[in-house]
C-alpha cells in the first residue's frame, strides 16, 4: 500500500486518538516488516559494531539533526545530509521505521508509534541474534561508552564496564573514557578487561616523553580460519576537547603515518582483513581512508552520524569502506565480508536501528541493569519539571535542551550571556514528558561539571566563538574536532561556515544590542578544561531552576542566521534561524 | 618495554642528564647550537628573522618534511620534527610565523649529518610553522599549519 507523508501522519493521529497502544508491537508491525531483523549472513567474516552509546543502559528517545553542514569537499556529501535529503540519497521510504531512525522528520509523532530506541537488554538480544548466524563474529565498541549517564558517573564507569563484558564486547577504543582519568582507564583495562579478554586498542595514544605506545595498537583474531586485525584509533583531540590534566602523560593526534605502519605490520603478520575501529569522526575517517592504504573498512563514531551504508573511498592501492554507526545505543552495525583467496571479495552492511519494542529484553542483562540502578532509583526518578516543549540537543547549533541549560545558567548566575559546550550526546524528550534528574544528567553527566561566571570583553566572546566555529567548520577535516558549535544564551549572531578562520561570526548582539569589542559582559558557562576550577555542578544549578519553573514551555532558540551555504544545501532543513 | 631506558635516564638525571651526555661526548654544544644570532632571534617579523639569518626568498621544496600536530595539545610544548633529503644540508631553522619573535630555533649541522632535527617549540597562537633549510649555499623552505585552540567544547 502506498502512503504519502500526510496520510501517514493522519493515520498516526487516528491511532493516537483511538487510544491504541502506540508502543505496542502490533502498531509497529504495520510499518516495519516482520522480517526487520532477519539479516542472513553473507560470506565468512563478520563484525558487529556499536559506538557512542553514552552509557545509556535503558531505551531512550534520540532525534537526529536537521542541521549538519558539510564544508569544502564535504558539502552535500554523506554524512552531511539531513531529513529528506538523506532518505532520497539512500532510497529509504519516508514514513517508515527506518526513516524515523535515520532522520528528525515528524519526530514526535513517529516516536510515539515506533517507541524508544536502544537499551542494553534489547541490544543484547540483537547482538545474540546476529551472532547465532555468525559464529565467531567480533563485537566492536567504538568508545564513548562509559560516559553520558548519571549511573556511569556515580559508579565511576563500572556499570558500563560490566554491561559491556556481559554484552560480549571483544575490542574497544576510547574517547570520553579518558575523562575518568588515566589511572582509572588503566585499572579497567588491566583488571576488568584483561579478565574478560577484551582488547583495548589505540595506535594513536603514546607517552608524552618517549612516544611509546600506551595500549596495544591492534589485536589479531582468527575467524573461520581467516586472520583479521582490528586497529584502534582513539579520539585524536582528547587532551584538547577534554581536560588535558586528566591524561597528563599521554599524547594523542591522528598519526596517520603510524596508522600506515601498523596496517603494514598487520598485513605482514598474515591479516587478510584489516579493520580500523575509529573515534576520529566521519570527516576525518574519510580523509584518512584516502591517505592510508590497506584498510578494508573503518568502523567510525564520534560524530554520531547514523549512516545507512558505507562510503567507499579510493586510495593509492585500493578502496576503504567508511561507516559511522550513530549514537545512544540506537544502532548496531553488521558487516559481513566474503573473504576468499586471501582477500575481501565482497561485503554486505546493515546499520540496524535498535527498536526496543521489536526486540525482547534479554532477561540476564535486564536483571543486571535493574540491580545496578537500584541504589540510585530514587535520585534518578526525581521529577524536576514537565516539558511542554520538545527537548533535543543534536544539530550544529542550539537545540532546545541546550537553550534550557543556557537560560537556566543566565538566570541563576545573573549573567548577560552563557556558553554551553557543543556536545553531540544527550537524549531527547517529547512534549509532555517529565524532566527527571536522570534526563537532566543525560545532558550534563561529566567529571568536570563546574559552572563558572566570567567577565569577558566582546572581543573575547567573539574569539571563543570563532575558535569553536573553526573546530567545526575548518575546511581541512584534520583540523576539526567533531563537536557541534558552542551553544549560546543571549547571543544572536550570523555565521558563515565557509568563511576563513576568524572571519565567520558577524552581527553579534547581546540582549538585542550590538556587542561592544571592549565592553565587559558577565558570561556563565560550565565544563572548564583547566584544572582546579571551583563552581557548583551544572546539574544542581539547572535542577534548582527546573524545580522553580515546574513547567518548561516557549523556549526561544538562539539559532544563528547561517549565510554563504546556499539555499538548497542538503545539510540543513526546517531551520528556524534561516539559511542562505 | 622501555624500563631500562627510563632507569638509565633517571639515574643520569641525578647527575644532570645533559652534563652526562656532554661528558660522554654525545653532545657538543658548539655543534648542536649555532652561535647566538641576536638580530635573527630578536626579530619581530618573519622577514626580519630571515634577514637576520641571511636568507632571501628561499625556494619551496617538497624534499623537506615537517612533522607536527595539526592541532597542538599544549601550545607551550609543541613537538616539531624537520627532516630533509636535500644533499649537503648544513642548517635547519624553524620559524613560528605568528610568534612575537618568530625564529624559534636555528640548528647548524656539520657536513655528513643526517638532515633531521626534533625539538619542542612554544606557540602563542595558530600559525604556519616554517622550516628553512640551507644546503650547498642555497635555501629551501616548506611550512605546515599548527592550530592552537582554546580547547573544550568537543565531543
Amino acid at each position: 500500500m502506498h502512503m504519502n507523508r500526510r496520510e501517514f501522519l493522519q493515520l498516526l493521529a487516528v491511532a493516537a486518538a483511538s487510544g491504541m497502544a502506540l508502543d505496542s508491537k502490533s502498531a509497529l508491525a504495520g510499518n516495519a516488516p516482520a522480517s526487520f531483523y532477519d539479516v542472513p549472513r553473507h560470506g565468512n567474516v563478520s563484525f558487529l559494531h556499536f559506538t557512542d552509546c553514552h552509557a545509556q543502559l535503558l531505551p531512550v528517545w534520540f532525534r537526529e539533526p536537521n542541521v549538519n553542514l558539510g564544508v569544502g569537499g564535504a558539502l552535500g556529501k554523506v554524512p552531511h545530509l539531513v531529513g529528506q535529503n538523506l532518505l532520497k540519497h539512500y532510497g529509504i521510504k519516508p514514513g517508515g521505521a527506518e526513516a524515523h531512525a535515520f532522520t528528525y522528520l515528524d519526530f514526535t509523532e513517529a516516536a510515539r508509534v515506533y517507541g524508544k530506541v536502544g537499551g542494553f537488554a534489547h541490544l543484547k538480544t540483537l547482538v545474540d541474534k546476529m551472532r547465532a548466524q555468525r559464529p565467531g563474529a567480533l563485537l566492536l565498541d567504538g568508545g564513548d561508552t562509559w560516559q553520558g549517564s548519571a549511573t556511569s558517573l556515580w559508579t565511576n564507569a563500572q556499570d558500563m564496564v560490566d554491561a559491556c563484558i556481559q554484552l560480549g564486547v571483544n575490542v574497544m577504543t576510547p574517547h570520553w573514557e579518558s575523562t575518568f582519568g588515566a589511572e582509572r582507564v588503566m585499572e579497567i583495562v588491566n583488571k576488568d578487561f584483561k579478565k574478560a579478554n577484551i582488547d583495548f586498542v589505540a595506535q594513536n595514544i603514546v607517552t608524552n616523553d618517549f612516544g611509546d605506545q600506551v595500549f596495544q595498537p591492534y589485536t589479531m583474531k582468527e575467524m573461520g580460519g581467516v586472520k583479521v586485525a582490528v586497529i584502534g584509533q582513539a579520539f585524536p583531540y582528547t587532551p584538547i576537547a577534554n581536560p588535558r590534566h586528566m591524561v597528563p602523560d599521554w599524547s594523542f593526534g591522528i598519526r596517520d603515518d603510524n596508522m600506515q605502519k601498523w596496517v603494514d605490520d598487520a598485513r605482514a603478520n598474515g591479516a587478510k582483513v584489516v579493520i580500523v575501529l575509529s573515534h576520529n569522526g566521519m570527516d576525518v575517517d574519510l580523509k584518512m581512508a584516502s591517505r592510508v592504504t590497506g584498510i578494508d573498512a573503518i568502523f567510525g563514531g564520534h560524530t554520531h552520524d547514523g549512516v545507512p551504508q558505507p562510503v567507499p573511498v579510493k586510495n593509492a592501492k585500493g578502496t576503504t569502506l567508511v561507516t559511522n554507526a550513530g549514537s545512544n545505543g540506537k544502532f548496531l552495525g553488521v558487516m559481513d565480508f566474503d573473504v576468499r583467496g586471501g582477500k575481501v571479495q565482497s561485503y554486505k552492511y546493515r546499520l540496524l536501528p535498535v527498536f526496543s519494542n521489536l526486540l525482547p529484553a534479554d532477561p540476564a542483562m535486564d536483571a543486571y541493569i535493574k540491580k545496578v540502578r537500584a541504589p540510585y532509583e530514587a535520585k534518578l526518578s526525581e521529577k524536576l519539571a514537565v516539558t511542554d516543549d520538545f527537548l533535543y540537543r543534536r544539530g550544529n547549533f542550539n537545540g532546545t535542551w541546550d537553550q534550557l541549560l543556557v537560560d537556566a545558567l543566565m538566570e541563576v548566575k545573573g549573567a548577560d550571556a552563557a556558553f554551553s559546550p557543543g556536545f553531540r550526546w544527550g537524549t531527547t524528550l517529547l512534549p509532555g514528558d517529565d524532566i527527571t534528574m536522570e534526563r537532566l544528567m543525560d545532558q550534563t553527566a561529566i567529571t568536570y561539571p563546574q559552572t563558572t561566571l566570567t567577565e569577558m570583553t566582546g572581543d573575547r566572546i567573539k574569539e571563543i566563538m570563532e575558535d569553536v566555529g573553526d573546530n567545526l567548520f575548518h575546511i581541512d577535516p584534520y583540523y576539526q574536532q567533531g563537536g557541534d558549535m558552542v551553544r549560546v544564551g543571549g547571543i544572536e549572531y550570523t555565521i558563515a561556515p565557509n568563511a576563513p578562520t576568524g572571519k565567520r561570526i558577524t552581527n553579534m548582539t547581546i540582549k538585542g544590542k550590538p556587542v561592544g569589542p571592549n565592553k565587559v559582559y558577565k558570561v556563565a558557562g560550565w565544563a572548564p578544561v583547566v584544572e582546579d576550577v571551583q563552581g557548583e555542578p551544572v546539574w544542581d544549578v539547572v535542577a534548582s531552576y527546573l524545580r522553580d519553573k515546574k513547567v518548561i514551555k516557549g523556549l526561544k532558540l538562539n539559532a544563528p542566521k547561517i549565510v554563504g551555504v546556499g539555499k538548497t544545501n542538503p545539510g540543513v532543513a526546517d531551520y528556524l534561524g534561516g539559511a542562505s | 618495554m622501555n624500563a631500562l631506558r627510563r632507569n638509565v635516564l633517571k639515574s643520569a638525571a641525578g647527575a644532570g642528564a645533559v652534563a652526562v651526555a656532554v661528558a660522554a661526548g654525545l653532545l657538543k654544544p658548539t655543534q648542536a647550537m649555532a652561535a647566538w644570532n641576536k638580530s635573527a632571534f630578536e626579530a619581530k617579523s618573519v622577514a626580519d628573522a630571515m634577514n637576520g639569518l641571511g636568507v632571501t626568498s628561499p625556494a619551496d621544496s617538497k624534499d623537506i618534511t615537517i612533522k607536527a600536530p595539526d592541532i597542538a595539545e599544549n601550545g607551550a610544548v609543541v613537538p616539531v620534527e624537520v627532516s630533509t633529503s636535500i644533499a649537503g644540508t648544513t642548517r635547519i631553522a624553524i620559524i613560528a610565523e605568528k610568534n612575537g619573535t618568530p625564529l624559534v630555533g636555528n640548528f647548524n649541522l656539520p657536513s655528513g649529518t643526517e638532515g633531521f632535527i626534533s625539538t619542542r617549540i612554544k606557540m602563542g597562537q595558530t600559525s604556519l610553522v616554517r622550516a628553512v633549510v640551507t644546503a650547498g649555499g642555497k635555501t629551501y623552505t616548506t611550512a605546515k599549519e599548527v592550530k592552537v585552540t582554546i580547547g573544550g567544547c568537543g565531543g
